[in-house]
């Protein structure tokens, strides 16, 4: 046997598939986030599964930045038609453009809490009474107290006092006119046990999660991506360096780290002996201590 | 199921402020290597600015802004670290009275309750209470950790009266079919953390990891009376599935096998399962904690809510008495009508009636009561606009709960349990 066979724990994948089909019962118009991340691949997945032989029971939101790296929207594209899903996009540009959002300036500016606007922009056009998210509480302090069904107000506001109990495996979707809620099926899966599941489910996902030569340069300590959408100085030189990432963001937020992990099982032992947390190459993040909590009091995902 | 496949543990943890639950906690994720080295180099900093000349690993925990600025946890907050052959899933909660409704929440879907006990200060009123839901909740065992046994000079006859003063309790408020044991524990310092502490050679019995790595819970689900809720029906309507019907849903306990005869509630009609899917495996048999497809040999036009039971029935009916843990400002009274959940199913409830209300602290129960507040506990009888498939919780955890929702907020509002 494998030292990677049977490392994921399958009562995760039953909590899920239950969550996903809680969604279908109880809500109109549910949505299903999709970033392009192995999180919302992990989402189709089990959805896939969820109401297999039928198809899935509700579309694809994407909120697009415009400063995605281009393998995560090629690869997004392919799912998208392999399983016949439907696909809405919304982009961050159009919210500047009708001047709901204003662009961030300087060298850390980045398109991440202008997401924000779009997406609720999105729900309100689409009427969308859930969007199902892959945020998982392991990520974050301020997440571990998320719900699976998180009830957000018409501003799309996340109230961590006012958050309903969730008991057994019951959960509660009732909502006001004007409320939507965010869910969570993955709430209880860790980086490893994604990682583990994509393995075993033989997921694909996109290429810039494995190793590869990428065009990058040092800031703060972090491997950063050159990309179009970074304001850089004149200091800061551009190499080319073999680099992946481990999570999924925009350009402007997302650190690569220098590995040679060229495949699943390689990424896997990696980030077993990694000393660096998943977001702890998320830029956004490094704000300020709560720099979560406080975007999430302001409707981020 | 794939039983090869690692397994999940799900500990509830309840405390006192300063009794050190955090500090337990940190602690367990530190000596399982489960805190990473930018984690801990920004509790290092925290705990240098707050000038304390070690690192705190209770800010490992200690999730919220507001919380950190006071020092206590509020909510439930989840937790997660795992070993090399299991996943753990901690609920921490605040241990006061008034997060009474966090406890329960977090020891809803708890294998292990684990009650921490500051050895300086032995039993208090907290320790009473988790006790109590723990027992409640039925939570399969109970593991009493004596903390801060460093500041009591590792002395085993404090531990033993902390012990003996536990069991009485216990029995005399009639905790009875508890699975309870006690370890003595320095969490500061890893004492019978992970490794058996040297500092307390009279403790015979195993560190709090290997405890935890050797409770078995899973398969007593497996031994009760089959319960299947249909969550959903997939029915595809293509040219390939044109009269597909798959029941989709959860198994809450049992096992239900190809071939096996059933009866659907409430209707009572009697099929046969046709077959089992699982995505694109086509399974033989399907267990407790499994989400599955059931196929039916017959058309009985069951529904979202239906319960599907094999030979040994379900006494069920309209009329339910029942523990409840309020949980809203407002407080539940007799005659006021809620929804009721019962796993997936809805009905309109009517409070006939409240019996008793439990005194949290001393374990009395209090008779002539006209309304339960925020966290109070008692029994009531109440009346449902459908029957309620639910089984006894005592003798089925999985199928013997519902929550109460109000008809205005939509919020949840209480939890109850089927006497």
């Amino acid at each position: 046997m494998n030292v990677f066979d049977g490392q994921f724990p399958r009562e995760l994948e039953d909590e899920s598939i239950y969550i996903m089909r809680e969604v279908a019962a109880q809500f109109e118009r549910p949505v299903l986030l999709f970033s392009g991340g192995k999180d919302s691949i992990t989402l189709v997945r089990l959805a896939e599964k969820a109401f297999y032989p039928a198809k899935i029971p509700f579309p694809l939101l994407h909120v697009d930045t415009g400063h995605n790296f281009p393998e995560t929207i090629a690869f997004r594209d392919a799912l998208v038609e392999e399983l016949g899903l439907e696909l809405h996009v919304r982009y961050v540009q159009d919210s500047i453009d009708k001047q709901l959002a204003v662009e961030e300036s300087g060298k850390y500016a980045s398109r991440n809490a202008l997401q924000t606007v779009t997406l609720l922009a999105a729900i309100e056009e689409f009427k969308f009474d859930a969007c199902i998210g892959g945020a998982r509480r392991d990520e974050e302090k301020a997440r571990a107290k998320e719900r699976v069904f998180s009830v957000r107000d018409d501003f799309g506001q996340w109230d961590s006092k006012k958050q309903r109990p969730e008991l057994f495996d019951m959960l509660n979707g009732r909502i006001n006119v004007g409320e939507n809620v965010r869910v969570f099926p993955i709430s209880n899966w860790t980086e490893i046990d994604v990682w583990n599941y994509i393995r075993e489910e033989n997921l694909e996902i996109p290429s810039i999660y494995y190793a590869h030569q990428r065009e990058v340069f040092q800031r703060d300590g972090m491997i950063w991506p050159n990309s179009p959408f970074i304001n850089k100085d004149e200091s800061e030189n551009i190499e080319t360096r073999t680099v992946r990432f481990r999570t999924v963001g925009d350009m402007t937020c997302t650190a690569a780290v220098e590995s040679d992990a060229d495949r699943i099982e390689r990424v896997i032992e990696e980030i077993l002996s990694a000393t660096i947390s998943e977001r702890g190459a998320r830029i956004d993040d490094k704000r300020s201590e709560a720099a979560m909590e406080k975007r999430k009091q302001y409707g981020y995902f | 199921m794939d039983i090869s496949n690692k397994q999940v543990l799900r500990i509830a943890t309840a405390g006192s402020v300063d009794d050190g639950k955090s500090t337990l906690i940190g602690r367990l994720l530190f000596d399982t290597k489960s805190v990473t080295s930018d984690k801990l180099l920004a509790i290092e900093e925290s705990s240098r600015r707050k000038g304390l000349d070690y690192t705190d690993l209770s800010l490992l925990t200690d999730g919220l802004v507001a919380e950190r600025e006071q020092g206590i946890t509020i909510d439930v907050a989840h937790i997660y670290f795992a070993t090399k052959t299991r996943k753990y899933i901690i609920a921490d909660t605040p241990g006061h009275i008034e997060y009474t409704r966090n406890m329960v929440t977090g020891a809803s879907n708890a294998d292990v309750s684990l009650i921490l006990i500051d050895a300086r200060n032995g039993l208090v009123e907290q320790t009473r209470r988790h006790l109590y839901i723990a027992h409640l909740l039925r939570v399969p065992k109970v593991l009493v950790c004596v903390n801060k046994m460093d500041l009591v000079g590792y002395n085993q006859k404090r531990f033993e009266s902390i012990v003996k003063e536990v069991n009485a309790l216990v029995a005399n408020a009639s905790l009875t079919g508890f699975d309870i044991s006690f370890l003595p524990i320095s969490s500061l310092y890893g004492e019978n953390i992970v490794d058996v502490s040297k500092e307390m050679p009279w403790y015979s019995g195993s560190s709090l990891i290997e405890i935890l790595e050797a409770t078995e819970v899973k398969a007593q689900q497996r031994e009760l009376p089959s319960r299947f809720q249909i969550q959903h029906v997939i029915r595809p309507k293509t040219k390939n599935y044109h009269d597909y019907r798959g029941y989709a849903g959860k198994i809450a306990s049992g096992v239900f096998k190809v071939g096996d005869k059933v009866t659907i509630l409430p209707s009572g009609a009697v099929s046969e399962i046709s077959a089992i899917q699982k995505y694109t495996t086509t399974l033989n048999e399907a267990v407790a904690g499994e989400s599955v497809s059931v196929l039916l040999k017959d058309d009985v036009g069951a529904s979202r809510g239906d319960m599907l039971v094999k030979e040994g029935g379900l006494n069920f009916g309209s009329e339910v008495i029942s523990e409840i843990c309020w949980m809203d400002s407002n407080p539940l009274i007799a005659g006021k009508t809620y929804k009721l959940q019962h796993g997936v199913s809805e009905s309109r409830v009517k409070i006939l009636g409240l019996n008793h209300k439990i005194n949290t602290d001393s374990l009395l129960v209090e008779s002539g009561i006209s309304a339960f507040q925020l966290n109070d506990i008692g029994e009531v009888v109440l009346k449902s606009s459908k029957p309620v498939l639910a089984d006894s919780y005592e003798q089925n955890r999985n199928n013997g709960a519902f929550i109460l929702i109000d008809e205005f907020t939509n919020n949840t509002v209480g939890v109850g349990f089927v006497a």
